[in-house]
C-alpha cells in the first residue's frame, strides 16, 4: 500500500496489536455476556458452543482482557488527562455533533470526549473485573457473603451495560469522523485530518 | 428431570407464556416442627428415592449431619438448642431444604431458558440438562437452598419429588417420616391442617405457634408448624420475612429492559446521526492549507 509520507504517525504497531486484542476480547465479552443478560440474546451462547461453554469462557477472556487492558491503561494515561480546554470542548460536543466544528478549542492528541472515555472505561474495567471474580461461581463466590455476590451480579450488569453504549459511541466516533480508523489499522493519519480534529497535536508533531 | 406430565407455570429466561392448558391443584408439603424427633429418616429416604449418596462427613458436635446441604444432600436436618423465656431450653429440630416459593428467586435469577421450572402445581424444578452452571440460582434464592456440583457445575435441591408427585404418589420424606410429622397434599388442605394443629399448639402453651408461609415470596409449598412462629430465626436461621433481594430484582427486573434499550439507542442514534448529520470530514480548507504548509516546506 503506498502512503503519503507526509502522514503522521498516531499509533506504533504495539499499540494498535494491544488495542486490538483488547477490542477482540471486548467483543467476544459483550456477546457472551449479552447472551446471559437477557433470554432474547441467549442464542448467541451458541458461537460459544453452548450455555456452558459460554459461562465457562466468559470470565477467563474477561481477565486477558484485564491485562491488555491495564497495559493500554498506563499507556495512554498520560495523555488523557482533563486540561481546561478538554471541558471547553465538552462544553461545545453538542455543537460539533450538530455538524459544525468551528469554534471547537484546539485539541492535543486527544480531545476532551476521548479523555472521558478514556477515564469512564478505567472505572467500568476495574469494577466489571473486580465484580467479576465475586461472581465467578466455580472459584471465588463461596469465598463472598451472598449480600456482596448479588450487588456484583448487578454493578456487573450495569457497567457491562454503560460499557457496551460507550463503546458504541466509541466506534461510532471512528466511523463517523472520517480518515480515523485508518490510525488504529495501519497507524497513520493524513496531516489534513489532524490539523482539522488536533490541531495541537498537529503543531507539536510538524512544528507548524 | 424433564417431566412433561406436569404442567409449567414460569420458566426460566422465557419471555412467552408457557404451556398452561391443564390446570392442576396446587400442592404443598407441610412438616410440623412440633412433631419431629429428628430421626433423620427423611434424609434416608431423599437419598434413597433420587439415588445419592453424600461423602461421609466429620461430626461437629451436634446431630447436624451433614452440616449442610450439598449436590447430594438436598434436605438436612438442623438442630438448634436454644432457650426461651416460656420454656427454658428447648430442642429445635428443622428439616431444611426447598420450600418452592410461589414466587421463586432461582427461576428470577437464571439465564439458561428451560433450567428452572415452576409446574403449574407448584413445585419448583432444576433441570440440569439445561443449567449451565453460573450460580446465579444462589443469588436468587432467599433461603440459601441451590447447591452447586464440584463435579459437573451443575445446581441441586429438592425437587418436591415431582417425578413422584407427577404420578400421584407423596414425596419421598413424606413417606417415610414415622411421626407424621410431614404431611403432604393440595395447599387449602394443608393449610386447614396446619391450622388445627395450630390451635391444638396454642391450647397447650405455644400461645405464638403458627403458620410459617412467608407471604414475601409469595407463600411457599413447603410451609412449617413452628411453634414459636414469632421467632422463625430461632430454627437455625429461618428468615422472618424473606423476600427476593432488591440488588436481584434491581438487576432482573430494572436493569434488564433499561439498559436493552440504552445499548439498542446507543446503536439506533448512532446510525441515525450519520444519516441525518453526514460524516465529519476533514474540510477542503484545511486541506489545501496543509498542502500550502508542504508546498513551503520545498
Amino acid at each position: 500500500m503506498i502512503r503519503d509520507p507526509h502522514d503522521l504517525q498516531r499509533y506504533t504497531a504495539s499499540e494498535r496489536a494491544n488495542h486490538w486484542i483488547t477490542g477482540i476480547c471486548f467483543i467476544l465479552l459483550a456477546l457472551s455476556g449479552l447472551s446471559l443478560f437477557h433470554p432474547a440474546l441467549f442464542p448467541l451462547t451458541m458461537l460459544f458452543g453452548g450455555g456452558t461453554w459460554t459461562r465457562i469462557l466468559h470470565p477467563f477472556i474477561g481477565v486477558v482482557m484485564m491485562l491488555f487492558f491495564v497495559v493500554m491503561f498506563f499507556r495512554f494515561q498520560g495523555l488523557n488527562r482533563m486540561r481546561e480546554a478538554d471541558w471547553e470542548w465538552v462544553k461545545r460536543a453538542r455543537e460539533m455533533v450538530n455538524g459544525d466544528d468551528h469554534n471547537m478549542p484546539e485539541m492535543g492528541k486527544y480531545n476532551g470526549g476521548q479523555k472521558l472515555l478514556f477515564w469512564f472505561l478505567g472505572v467500568a474495567m476495574l469494577v466489571l473485573f473486580v465484580s467479576g471474580i465475586v461472581i465467578w461461581r466455580a472459584y471465588f463466590s463461596a469465598s463472598f457473603p451472598i449480600g456482596v455476590v448479588r450487588l456484583g451480579a448487578l454493578l456487573h450488569a450495569a457497567f457491562a451495560a454503560l460499557m457496551i453504549a460507550a463503546i458504541i459511541v466509541h466506534v461510532y466516533a471512528a466511523i463517523w469522523v472520517r480518515g480515523t480508523i485508518r490510525a488504529m489499522l495501519y497507524g497513520t493519519v493524513t496531516r489534513a485530518w489532524a490539523k482539522q480534529h488536533h490541531r495541537a497535536w498537529y503543531k507539536q508533531m510538524t512544528g507548524k | 428431570m424433564a417431566l412433561q406430565s406436569l404442567d409449567i407455570a414460569k420458566r426460566s429466561a422465557t419471555t412467552t407464556e408457557p404451556p398452561q392448558a391443564r390446570k392442576t391443584i396446587e400442592v404443598a408439603k407441610l412438616i410440623d416442627v412440633s412433631k419431629c424427633i429428628g430421626c433423620k429418616a427423611c434424609q434416608v429416604a431423599c437419598m434413597q428415592w433420587n439415588d445419592l449418596r453424600d461423602e461421609v462427613g466429620t461430626c461437629a458436635g451436634t446431630y447436624d449431619n451433614p452440616r449442610d446441604m450439598t449436590d447430594q444432600s438436598w434436605t438436612v436436618m438442623r438442630y438448634a438448642e436454644v432457650e426461651t423465656e416460656e420454656r427454658g431450653l428447648e430442642w429445635l429440630i428443622r428439616k431444611d431444604g426447598c420450600m418452592h416459593c410461589e414466587d421463586p428467586g432461582c427461576l428470577k435469577a437464571c439465564p439458561s431458558p428451560g433450567a428452572i421450572i415452576k409446574y403449574a402445581n407448584g413445585i419448583v424444578d432444576f433441570h440440569q440438562e439445561n443449567c449451565i452452571g453460573c450460580g446465579y440460582c444462589v443469588s436468587g434464592c432467599p433461603f440459601n437452598v441451590p447447591r452447586i456440583s464440584q463435579k459437573d457445575s451443575k445446581a441441586y435441591k429438592c425437587t418436591l419429588c415431582s417425578d413422584r408427585v407427577a404420578v400421584g404418589l407423596e414425596p419421598a420424606c413424606v413417606k417415610v417420616c414415622p411421626t407424621g410429622s410431614i404431611s403432604f397434599g393440595s395447599k387449602s388442605d394443608m393449610k386447614d391442617l396446619a391450622a388445627e394443629r395450630v390451635a391444638e399448639l396454642q391450647e397447650r402453651g405455644f400461645k405464638n405457634a403458627g403458620l410459617y408461609d412467608p407471604a414475601g415470596v409469595g407463600g411457599t409449598h413447603v410451609m412449617y408448624v413452628l411453634n414459636h412462629a414469632d421467632k422463625p430465626a430461632l430454627y437455625s436461621g429461618l428468615p422472618a420475612d424473606p423476600t427476593i433481594a432488591p440488588t436481584v430484582t434491581l438487576w432482573k427486573s430494572v436493569a434488564k429492559p433499561l439498559a436493552m434499550a440504552g445499548m439498542a439507542a446507543a446503536a439506533l442514534g448512532g446510525l441515525f446521526h450519520y444519516v441525518m448529520k453526514g460524516p465529519n470530514e476533514v474540510s477542503k480548507e484545511v486541506e489545501a492549507e496543509v498542502e500550502r504548509e508542504l508546498e513551503g516546506e520545498k
